[in-house]
């Protein structure tokens, strides 16, 4: 089977939109032969911008750009979703601006250079930004399409890529916000994201020898999340599993949790701010307008008792 | 415009930060009166804006990086005509289009929303670029503190301002020497913050009194030095305009009681 890094179709994947929509800028941090923005520097030198080894300035730079109605296309590691947050939340989230994020070398298969290069918490990180899109495609075609989807949606995404050469499955239609059954079963569900595919499809064959029927969904996109396909397959199947190259805490796993306990484990309900930035009041008014004073628990309560 | 008609704007300016502080019972007012006539001198003297015409893509843009002083510039928003007065009982209130910081989702004239110290320089990095990517002519300003100046993310933007080479922008330091713990030299000492902007490649002009419109007037107007940012210098009293604000560090975010207010007011007559 043939194989190519997701990283790589991201660069080529930013080569084919910047000759589509000369709106696209794309901006690195000294790391375009990694990232592989460099084709696109290639194309379009008049429409790459190195900022240098300063990635919270480059975040902002993009939000600057962005006003002028420009799509600036951000890339670095994605261990650095932690080095620029601040700017990511308040420079473009905050005010919703058209800011793309291409982050490369997530997980461990970044491989040698080590835990502190290796992103393991990026998705945790993005999830919680209210109206941002996260991609973590699977494949090759998966980041074509992702890529080509992030430029058309108006607002921040995320599009999280690895290093490493992964098998390029058969082009597979895509929605944004919706899950891809790859391999159907009734005995147990393997959830999973990125290029896990692989070894969550492997595991399948292993289960499948050993007489376990396991269905296989990858979700290419991790917010907006297909929480329809999940409850399916959780109320179809014994037992979910989910795997992904992330922290247990905050990836994948929490976001089919919440899914699943959301809409159909009564048990447990969470209270809190429901994906929205705050706003200037008085304390006491926030907290009657975010639904969390006294009263207003107790009637939640009350309702789903 | 002339001087006195822009003195005249300052000052109802300053008083509008002690209307809209002392109602809301909290606010920024320091270094909002420090940097009262740079904000008055550039929207009504300066930049290219039409608060009917906000969104015109070749408006000159503002961002105010020290996103705390937004009652000046909500102040100065209202005297040039984006919103009514009536806006600044919401000051800070649940709903409210005059966040505590500046929105620009929800206030009409805002560019950037700020107040994440030394973010506002380097969105404004990205507008002059965007805008030398463009082709478009406008100008971009933005205000900084001296003490945002303490932040790394201001010297990243700076060096990609030189490197850019964006003379389509103009970085305003409201220098008035004051930040929450105590001076800067207390806190973190600025050093020769000329020379430092000097070395980073900005065009520098410094202004010897930031508060004399006239002064300020004339260091916003003077030519662009072909493929330098600009770097103005304004060096501010804190509080200025109200005698007992002036040069304290306890009146950067503490706002005036009905008795403070009236007495502010008063002094701002005229």
């Amino acid at each position: 089977m043939e194989k190519k890094a997701v990283r790589v179709a991201y660069g080529e994947a930013l080569v084919k939109l910047g000759e589509e929509n000369e709106k696209v800028v794309v901006l690195d941090a000294d790391l375009a032969g990694a990232t592989m923005t460099n084709g696109f520097r290639k194309a379009y030198p008049n429409r790459f911008y190195d900022c240098g080894i300063a990635e919270a300035n480059m975040v902002d730079v993009a939000a600057g750009m962005s006003t002028m109605g420009l799509i600036p296309f951000c890339s670095t590691f994605a261990v650095f979703a932690g080095r620029n947050y601040d700017q990511i939340r308040n420079g473009v989230c905050y005010p919703k601006f058209n800011v793309k994020f291409g982050f490369s070398h997530a997980g461990i298969t970044l491989g040698e250079d080590g835990g502190s290069h290796q992103a393991i918490e990026d998705i945790a990180l993005m999830r919680v930004l209210p109206g941002m899109t996260v991609f973590v495609p699977s494949d090759a075609n998966e980041c074509y399409q992702c890529v080509e989807a992030a430029a058309k949606i108006e607002g921040p995404v995320y599009i999280r890529t690895a290093r490493l050469a992964t098998p390029v499955y058969d082009p597979r239609p895509f929605t944004v916000g919706k899950g891809v059954v790859i391999r159907d079963g009734n005995d147990c569900a393997i959830f999973t994201c990125g290029i896990m595919l692989e070894h969550a499809l492997e595991a399948a064959d292993i289960l499948a020898g050993q007489g376990v029927n396991a269905a296989v969904v990858s979700f290419h996109t991790l917010k907006p999340f297909d929480e329809e396909l999940a409850l399916r397959y959780t109320a179809k199947c014994k037992k979910v599993f989910t795997v992904e190259e992330h922290s247990v805490i905050g990836g994948l796993g929490d976001t089919v949790a919440s899914a699943i306990i959301g809409n159909g484990v009564e048990k447990f309900l969470k209270i809190g701010i429901n994906d929205v930035f705050g706003q200037s009041g008085k304390p006491a008014d926030l907290l009657k307008e975010y639904e969390l004073t006294g009263p207003q628990i107790a009637e939640k309560i009350l309702k789903n008792l | 415009m002339d001087i006195q008609t822009l003195e005249k704007y300052a000052r109802q300016v300053r008083r509008d930060i002690i209307i809209m502080t002392a109602a809301a019972g909290a606010g920024h007012p320091g270094g909002s009166l420090s940097s009262t006539e740079a904000m008055v001198a550039l929207y009504f003297d300066v930049m290219n804006v039409d608060p009917k015409d906000d969104k015109n893509p070749n408006r000159d843009r503002f961002v105010l990086s020290k996103g705390h002083s937004a009652p000046a510039l909500y102040g100065t928003l209202c005297e040039r005509g984006f919103f009514g007065r009536e806006e600044f009982d919401h000051f800070r209130q649940l709903h409210g289009i005059l966040q505590g910081h500046p929105d620009t989702k929800k206030c009409p004239g805002v560019d950037a929303s700020t107040g994440s110290l030394g973010q506002g320089i380097s969105i404004a990095v990205g507008m002059a670029l965007g805008a030398k990517h463009n082709g478009n002519k406008c100008h971009v300003y933005t205000i900084i503190g001296d003490g945002e100046s303490q932040e790394g993310l201001v010297w990243e933007a700076s060096m990609a301002a030189a490197h850019y080479k964006l003379d389509n922008l103009t970085v305003i330091l409201d220098h008035n020497g004051l930040q929450i713990d105590g001076t800067n030299d207390e806190v973190m000492s600025l050093g020769d913050i000329k020379a430092k902007a000097v070395a980073f490649g900005y065009d520098v002009i410094e202004v010897a009194d930031g508060n004399d419109m006239k002064q300020v007037v004339d260091a916003l107007h003077a030519p662009a030095c072909p493929g330098k940012p600009r770097y103005i210098i304004l060096n501010t009293v804190k509080g200025k305009g109200v005698s007992f604000m002036e040069g304290q560090v306890g009146w950067h975010g503490k706002a005036p009681n009905a008795e403070q207010a009236a007495q502010a007011l008063k002094e701002l007559e005229g």
